[in-house]
Order: structure tokens, then C-alpha cells, then sequence
């Protein structure tokens, strides 16, 4: 090419020799394509290999995410088992039910563009837009749960055995169980309530399992305050009343005000959360729930994990919050690139000479399905 | 060795024109359109019920015990959902095979560094496990 332009109405005439088979009748080189390729095809097909080879290194990005929770998974199961009881499976199928219906809708909307249907591609890139904002909205839900319950990543987690905050493990429960656990603690035997003085083999509930806590750690001087304060707050007078033993190795009355969050029981069935808090342990020391006995048999108890584990709970939200997280990040610069093509697609550019953006943007956003379609038995359905 | 090449090209490409064109007894179908595939809206649907009806599946599962393979019915269900988004939505069961390629190389990478991980932890396992046990 002799001159490199992209003007409608350029001096480019038909004796050019080259061939962009392309037959909008007014110029040989269309506004779009840009001034590096020789055809509108090349263009295209480039543009979808470029696509797809950056979809492999956001694979293989999100793969070393994966890898870390196969090998910690795998080296330690009880942790997942346990930890993976504070997120609620009916919100993570939503989530997974939302995704899938965006990515129906982006697919239909590529069509649109291709077809030049400008209308039905600006309803239908909305809608997907749509989607991605109520997966965000559902996802804030579940990160605030689990903020009310100081359960965040690394060693601001309240399992962490280094945690500064005033949390106390299994506090708060009550509140994504069931309502009627949180506001009548009294009558709650179950939530920690009738632990005996001051033993530590022992966990039975909120209130032990402080004091088995502090068995975990390993440096005596940080054990010790804690043991005072978990060897006092047993014989506080209310069941419920929690041992703040992290902090100060001061007890503090408990519980905090309960707050009625989500009740997944709503959706009917019995779900997943209802499991959250160990019941208070049985002569085997495993946690038997009446209620949800014959589902999965034994629920994983705090009391059965291996001491170990117990301090690595946190881990557990660190894998979480991170995958998630950086899901949830490409969800929000998805929603941001469809939002772009939908405003570009109003000005009526795409139709069947030129859709690509609308294709590219659709290869992202199925991207980012795809990796929700994994995640979601990987954190959530864990057995 | 030029129709090899040209054949080379028109899988890069993509393009069903060209590759017709290097392909004798190949006919494209689609005969009302030259240009690529646009996909049914009818074939969309039925795609997203039979993922639909997929994530119903996985979620049910968990409600039955299998033991180890928990994980992997989970895991091949979200393969399987996989295969249909990449295929129908992502279009590529139509799009150059190039870029199944890349995709696939993708994924192979993936599959090497989760093996070569799960296998090195896995083998000194017991030794991590022998000495946190000591320290409690």
C-alpha cells in the first residue's frame, strides 16, 4: 500500500491491487478497519486470535489462583470443609444462574451486531449489563456477611491466631442461621452457652472454642493472658456471653447486637448456612445438628479439626476473598467494556461488515462465566 | 506445497470462503450467507436451559454423598458447562480451529502446573505432617 489512510473518499482507485472484498459502494477502505491490515477479514480474524490468545493468559493467570487452592485443599481438606460453611450456596447459585443468563444474552447481542440490529443490541447489551450488576450486588451481600463477621482475608481473619480485633469466632452466627437464634441468646444452649469452667479439651461451642484456641499457640506468653480470660468467661452468667479472650484476654459481654442478615432458610430447604455454628459438641465430640442430621450425616465441628487447622481457617478466606475478589474485578472491567460497545453500538457502527468489537468483548464476558462455572463448586459445594 | 499453504492460511483465517476455496469436495453450508456463521437465537436458548439444568444438577449433587467423587461429578459437570459455553457461545465450535488451538494450549499449561504442584506437596506431605504433628 502506497499511502496509508483510512478516509472515506481516498484517491485509492479500483487498479490498487488489493482486494478488501469489501462492498459498501463508497470507499475501498471502510472507517474501521484499521490502517495495518489489508482486509476487513484479516482485521477480523486477527482481532479474534489476539482474543483468544490473551483469554489463555487469563486462564492461566486465574490457573496459579487455582493452583494454590488445589494444593491447599488437598494437603488440608477438614480446613475447606469446615471454613467453606460460611458461604451460602443458594447465593453462589444465583450467581451462577445470573452469569449464565448474561452470557445468553452477550451471545444474542453479537448476533444483533451482526446482523446490524441496532436496537435489539443496545436491549440486549443492557440486559447483560444488567447482569453483571446484580452478580456484583449479590456478591456485595455475601462479602458484607462475612465482614460482620470479622471473617476476612489473612491475618485480619478472626481464626487467625495472630487477630487483634474484637471479634470472637462463631459470634454472630446466630445471624445467618436463624433469626430466632440470635434474639433469644438466653434460651440458645446451643450457641456456646453451659461451657464448663474454665477446661480447655474441650469445645463446647463459641465460648470453648476461645479456650481451645488459645491451647493452639504454641509461645507461652501469648497463651497465658488468654487462658485467664477464657478460664473466665465460661462462668459469665448468660449463655452467650462470649469470651473476648483475643484481645486483652478480657472477656466482654456478649453477644454483639445480632443483626438479621440474609435467612437463606427463605428460600426455602434446609440450606447450607443453617450448619454454620458447631452445635455444641457430643461425647464423640462431633457436632450433631437434629435438624440437618440425616442431610450429610455429622457436620465438620470446629472440636474435630486437627489443631493445626484450627489456626488456618483463615487461609481458607484468603483463597476466597482472592479468587472471588479477582473475579469480581473482571466482572466490574467487563461491565465497564460493555457499557462502551453499548454506547458505541447506539451510533449504529456495528453490522455485518464490522462487529467485532461486540465479539471481543462477548469472548471476555463468556470469559468471565467460565471461570464463575468452576468456582462456584470449588468454593461453594465443597462435601 | 502452495495448497498446503493455502490451506495453512485459510485455518488461521477462519475465513469459510477461503477455505472452501482450497477444499475441492468441501461445500460450506449456510447457502443464503457468505460470510460467518451467525448463530440461531433458538440454539442460544437451548444452550443456556441445558446449562441451567447443569447448575440444578451440581447443586443436587452436593446433597448426595459420594465421597471423593464429590469433587470430581462436580468438577466434570463444570467441564461440561464449560464445552457448551466455548462452543456455542463463544462460538468456537464454528471460528478458525486456530483458535481452539490456543485455548487448548491454554489449558494443557494449566493442566502441567497443577499436576507437577499436586504431585510435589502430595509426595512430602507426610513429612510436613510428621513435623507440625511434634509442635502441635
Amino acid at each position: 500500500m502506497s499511502s496509508i489512510t483510512t478516509n472515506a473518499g481516498d484517491s485509492h482507485g479500483g487498479g490498487d491491487g488489493h482486494d478488501d472484498g469489501h462492498d459498501d459502494g463508497h470507499h475501498e477502505h471502510p472507517p474501521f478497519l484499521a490502517h495495518h491490515f489489508d482486509t476487513p477479514e484479516q482485521q477480523y480474524t486477527t482481532g479474534k486470535l489476539g482474543m483468544w490468545v490473551f483469554l489463555g493468559t487469563e486462564l492461566l493467570m486465574f490457573g496459579g489462583l487455582f493452583c494454590a487452592y488445589a494444593v491447599y485443599r488437598n494437603n488440608h481438606p477438614e480446613v475447606f470443609e469446615y471454613a467453606h460453611t460460611y458461604l451460602n450456596k443458594w447465593w453462589g447459585a444465583v450467581n451462577t444462574v445470573v452469569l449464565l443468563v448474561s452470557s445468553f444474552t452477550m451471545a444474542w447481542a453479537v448476533r444483533a451486531a451482526q446482523l446490524g440490529k441496532k436496537n435489539q443490541l443496545s436491549v440486549l447489551l443492557a440486559l447483560t449489563l444488567l447482569g453483571g450488576a446484580g452478580f456484583m450486588i449479590i456478591k456485595t451481600i455475601e462479602y458484607r456477611d462475612k465482614w460482620e463477621h470479622a471473617l476476612f482475608p489473612g491475618k485480619f481473619n478472626v481464626y487467625n491466631k495472630n487477630y487483634t480485633g474484637t471479634h470472637t469466632p462463631g459470634e454472630g452466627h446466630g445471624g445467618i442461621e436463624h433469626g430466632a437464634n440470635v434474639q433469644s441468646p438466653a434460651t440458645d444452649n446451643a450457641h456456646g452457652g453451659g461451657a464448663p469452667a474454665g477446661e480447655s479439651a474441650h469445645d463446647t461451642g463459641v465460648g470453648g472454642k476461645a479456650v481451645v484456641k488459645s491451647a493452639n499457640l504454641m509461645t507461652g506468653p501469648e497463651a497465658s493472658p488468654r487462658s485467664e480470660g477464657a478460664n473466665t468467661a465460661p462462668q459469665g452468667p448468660a449463655p452467650g456471653e462470649h469470651a473476648e479472650v483475643i484481645a486483652q484476654g478480657k472477656p466482654t459481654p456478649g453477644p454483639a447486637n445480632p443483626v438479621i442478615y440474609f435467612d437463606p432458610n427463605s428460600l426455602g430447604a434446609a440450606s447450607d448456612a443453617a450448619k454454620i455454628v458447631p452445635k455444641a459438641a457430643g461425647p464423640a465430640g462431633l457436632a450433631t445438628d437434629a435438624v440437618h442430621a440425616g442431610e450429610h450425616g455429622a457436620h465438620l465441628a470446629y472440636a474435630d479439626l486437627a489443631n493445626r487447622d484450627k489456626v488456618r481457617i483463615n487461609t481458607f478466606f484468603s483463597i476466597y476473598f482472592l479468587m472471588t475478589g479477582l473475579h469480581g474485578l473482571h466482572v466490574v472491567i467487563g461491565m465497564g467494556l460493555i457499557a462502551w460497545v453499548l454506547v458505541k453500538g447506539t451510533q449504529g457502527i456495528f453490522g455485518p461488515a464490522y462487529y467485532t468489537p461486540v465479539d471481543l468483548v462477548g469472548l471476555y464476558w463468556h470469559l468471565v462465566d467460565l471461570i464463575w462455572i468452576f468456582l462456584f463448586p470449588l468454593l461453594y459445594l465443597i462435601h | 506445497m502452495s495448497r498446503v499453504h493455502a490451506k495453512f492460511r485459510a485455518m488461521v483465517s477462519g475465513n469459510p470462503a477461503e477455505a472452501a476455496a482450497t477444499d475441492g469436495d468441501h461445500g460450506h453450508h449456510g447457502g443464503h450467507h457468505d460470510g460467518p456463521h451467525i448463530v440461531p437465537v433458538w440454539l442460544l436458548a437451548v444452550v443456556l436451559i441445558i446449562l441451567l439444568a447443569l447448575t440444578v444438577f451440581t447443586v443436587a449433587v452436593t446433597l448426595v454423598d459420594l465421597g471423593t467423587f464429590n469433587i470430581i461429578v462436580a468438577l466434570g459437570i463444570a467441564v461440561i458447562k464449560s464445552a457448551f459455553v466455548v462452543l456455542y457461545f463463544m462460538h468456537l465450535r464454528w471460528d478458525s480451529p486456530f483458535n481452539s488451538v490456543v485455548l487448548m494450549a491454554a489449558l494443557v499449561f494449566i493442566g502441567v502446573f497443577l499436576a507437577f504442584a499436586l504431585v510435589d506437596s502430595s509426595e512430602y506431605r507426610p513429612a510436613v505432617d510428621a513435623a507440625v504433628s511434634t509442635t502441635k
